[in-house]
């Protein structure tokens, strides 16, 4: 059975789910527990596994997620809440530095099975301290894995498997899709990580597109379908690890790539994804592989400005019809 | 130097002062739930007589850092309501021409260094401005604005060490408003917070933060003495918010009751009980009082009238002042030489 569920619910029940399959695993963070965060994700937790598994921290981000590598690596499967995307700078070295490195430095014997969840993604109009995408930063470090959930779906199947992980895992949710509504089955399931989801087939260009990103690739795609152009749609689920093969395949069919993503497009994910595209699809290519992200500026608060920063469905329309003519104007 | 505020027109200054603060947030209120206003934000109402009775001890040359909660110490620092409200709304005319919006607000003319979204953001920037102080010679003090949540940022432990050791003419001011967003105080502190700042072998003082005289007469003469070199000084004021955390946090009473706001708005409000006192010592009468009231809510409407009309700022000023001395950054990271 599948019924309509939002995002917010799907992170909710896949915390339940895990705590009641795993006496191990506890949650902390700001106001999780009676308040349930300040998006209400975690309403209702609280009540039923109490205040000893469900923690409400000081605002001590560095000091509560070095207490969770150290309770990941003593038999505890703790899951951080992280309000905002943006505090990551607050608390890299802890996660950067230690939970990342452990299991290497140890030569396999500690392990770290910790999960941070945050959020990313602008045009909330919470200005350049609220509203960053910053899971380039941590994709760039080895020990650990970053999902990107694109929807309600994703976010429940990748969590609970983020959950089970025995690596400390970063995933990111858009802080604006927390309402919206998708198809989640009633029964368990987990998403495995590296393996992307092709969301819409299509021959004349590959959308590749990650966490928000995702809905506006798919409202392009639809503009494209009714000019006459095949988009397909791809989304990784996952940074890393990273399913190279199914995007490879798809460039190889296409010929043509777009990668949108709403990190900076500076030393990022588009970066990264086009490039590995070029090395593994190259004589098949009949364009300029395409990076859109948000624009290189620290997000503003007007609304004026800040909708000129992120990718929406027209501009990547505009790219992929580009593309396809084949005009090399403005390739970049 | 700040002149003694002991005569009559200080008095008066502090009440409208006062007075100001709360009728700018309660425009900002009615923007938001009107759904004018962009974003959310934090109402600094009932807070006022620490912002005020703090900043009315300084100088433009003394510098303040302030947060999140921020609108309050950018007016007692002598923002305009013209320029703030025009921030609030993301417009050209704004202090920050659009780009910072409530929680970023900065009024480098008036010593204001910013607002700021990070709790504790701002407690190495105080002491860095400190430090410049010393450094440069000159005798501006920072007055470092934080809540009783950030206390529980490890930053604050390491410049607090550091101002100690350095004697820096900072003062580290604890708006102790009892909750940090949903939580009490005391579920999220240990200990007492003057003791803390004492560990360190820093002056603490813990002062009735309703009480616009009590706190200005101590900051008054704290400030004078970090200009000494005496510094650094931690104040803890307690006081309370009466909106909800941010303005969209309307249904609380999970957290906080009903009865406990009224009972601090009844009898503990800054403004109306400093009023009151202004009347009982003949300093103003009561239409007079209701005089200024009725003026600063005239010119806080007539600025937010200003302000909804005003421009947004061009599309091209987006990528404007992304690095000092670049007129415009994405040309400029792409390597393109001008
Ligand atoms: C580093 C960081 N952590 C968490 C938050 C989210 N947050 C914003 S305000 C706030 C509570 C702050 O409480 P306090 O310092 O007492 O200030 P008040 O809101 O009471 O004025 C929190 C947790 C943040 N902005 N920055
Ligand atoms: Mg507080």
């Amino acid at each position: 059975m599948t019924r309509e569920i939002t995002l917010a619910k799907a992170v909710n029940e896949a915390i339940a789910e895990e705590m009641r399959r795993d006496p191990t695993v506890f949650l902390m963070g700001e106001d999780v527990a009676e308040a349930g965060t300040p998006f209400k994700v975690l309403a209702g937790l609280v009540d039923e596994f109490g205040p000893d598994r469900v923690i409400d921290t000081p605002i001590s981000e560095p000091g509560f997620v070095g207490m969770a590598v150290g309770a990941a690596m003593t038999g505890s499967r703790p899951i951080v809440d992280l309000m905002f995307g943006d505090f990551l700078y607050l608390v890299m070295d802890q996660l950067c530095n230690q939970a990342a490195k452990t299991h290497y430095m140890s030569g396999g014997k500690l392990k770290v099975p910790m999960v941070l969840r945050t959020n990313l993604g602008a045009t909330r109009r919470s200005a350049a301290q609220h509203s960053q995408s910053l899971h380039a930063l941590v994709a760039h470090i080895p020990g650990l894995k970053v999902a990107m959930p694109s929807s309600a779906y994703e976010a429940k199947g990748l969590l609970k498997t983020a959950i089970r992980d025995d690596n400390p895992v970063v995933i990111f949710e858009d802080k604006l899709m927390y309402q919206d509504k998708a198809a989640v089955p009633e029964e368990a399931y987990l998403i495995p990580f590296g393996e992307a989801a092709v969301l819409r087939e299509g021959r004349d260009i590959t959308l590749v597109a990650t966490s928000s990103m995702v809905q506006v690739a798919r409202q392009a795609a639809e503009t494209l379908a009714s000019e006459g152009i095949s988009a397909e749609v791809i989304d990784p689920r996952t940074l890393v690890p990273f399913d190279e093969a199914t995007i490879v395949e798809s460039v190889k069919k296409t010929s043509r790539a777009i990668i949108i993503d709403e990190g900076h497009r500076n030393f990022g994910v588009t970066g990264e994804i086009a490039s590995r595209i070029s090395e593994k699809a190259f004589y098949h290519l009949d364009y300029p592989v395409q990076r859109m992200g948000a624009m290189d500026v620290p997000v503003p608060f007007s609304p004026a400005l800040e909708d000129l920063t992120v990718p929406t469905p027209d501009a990547v329309a505009e790219r992929a019809r580009a593309a396809v003519r084949g005009e090399l104007a403005d390739a970049a | 130097m700040t002149k003694a505020r002991t005569n009559t027109e200080d008095y008066v200054r502090m009440y409208r002062q006062m007075v100001r603060i709360r009728a700018f947030e309660d425009n900002a209120n009615q923007l938001y739930l009107s759904a004018k206003m962009p974003g959310l934000t934090h109402m600094y109402s009932g807070q006022e007589a620490v912002a005020v009775g703090i900043c009315e001890a300084l100088t433009d040359e003394d510098r303040i850092t302030s947060t999140h909660r921020g609108h309050g110490h950018c007016v007692a620092k002598g923002a305009s309501f013209l320029e703030m409200f025009c921030e609030l709304l993301g417009r050209e005319e704004g202090y920050c021409r659009g780009k910072g919006g409530s929680m970023h607000i900065a009024d480098q003319a008036h010593g204001n260094l910013g607002a700021n979204a990070i709790v504790g953001g701002s407690m190495g920037i105080a002491t860095g401005a400190a430090l410049s102080a010393k450094r440069l010679g000159r005798d501006f003090v920072t007055v470092c604005f934080f809540g009783d949540g950030a206390t529980a940022q490890g930053l604050w432990y390491e410049v607090m060490n550091m101002a100690a050791l350095w004697r820096l003419p900072v003062i580290y001011a604890c708006e102790n408003n009892g909750y940090s967003e949903y939580t009490k105080t005391e579920e999220i502190a240990a200990g007492s917070l003057t003791a803390r700042a004492e560990a360190f072998g820093i002056e603490a003082h813990k002062v009735d933060g309703q009480d616009v005289l009590a706190v200005n007469d101590l900051a008054r003469k704290l400030v004078e003495r970090a200009r000494r070199g005496e510094g650094p000084f931690f104040v803890e004021l307690d006081t309370y918010r009466y909106h909800g955390h941010h303005v969209g946090d309307i249904n609380r009473d999970y957290y906080r009751s009903k009865d406990e706001e009224a009972a601090w708005k009844e009898r503990r409000d800054p403004i109306v009980n400093f009023g009151k006192w202004l009347e009982s010592e003949g300093i103003l009468t009561a239409e007079e009082l209701v005089a200024i009231n009725d003026e600063i809510r005239a010119e806080a409407e007539a600025a937010v009238a200003y302000a909804l009309d005003a421009k947004y700022p061009d599309a091209g000023e987006v990528d404007m002042h992304v690095f000092a001395g670049v007129e415009h950054a994405l040309p400029y990271i792409d390597g393109e030489r001008t």
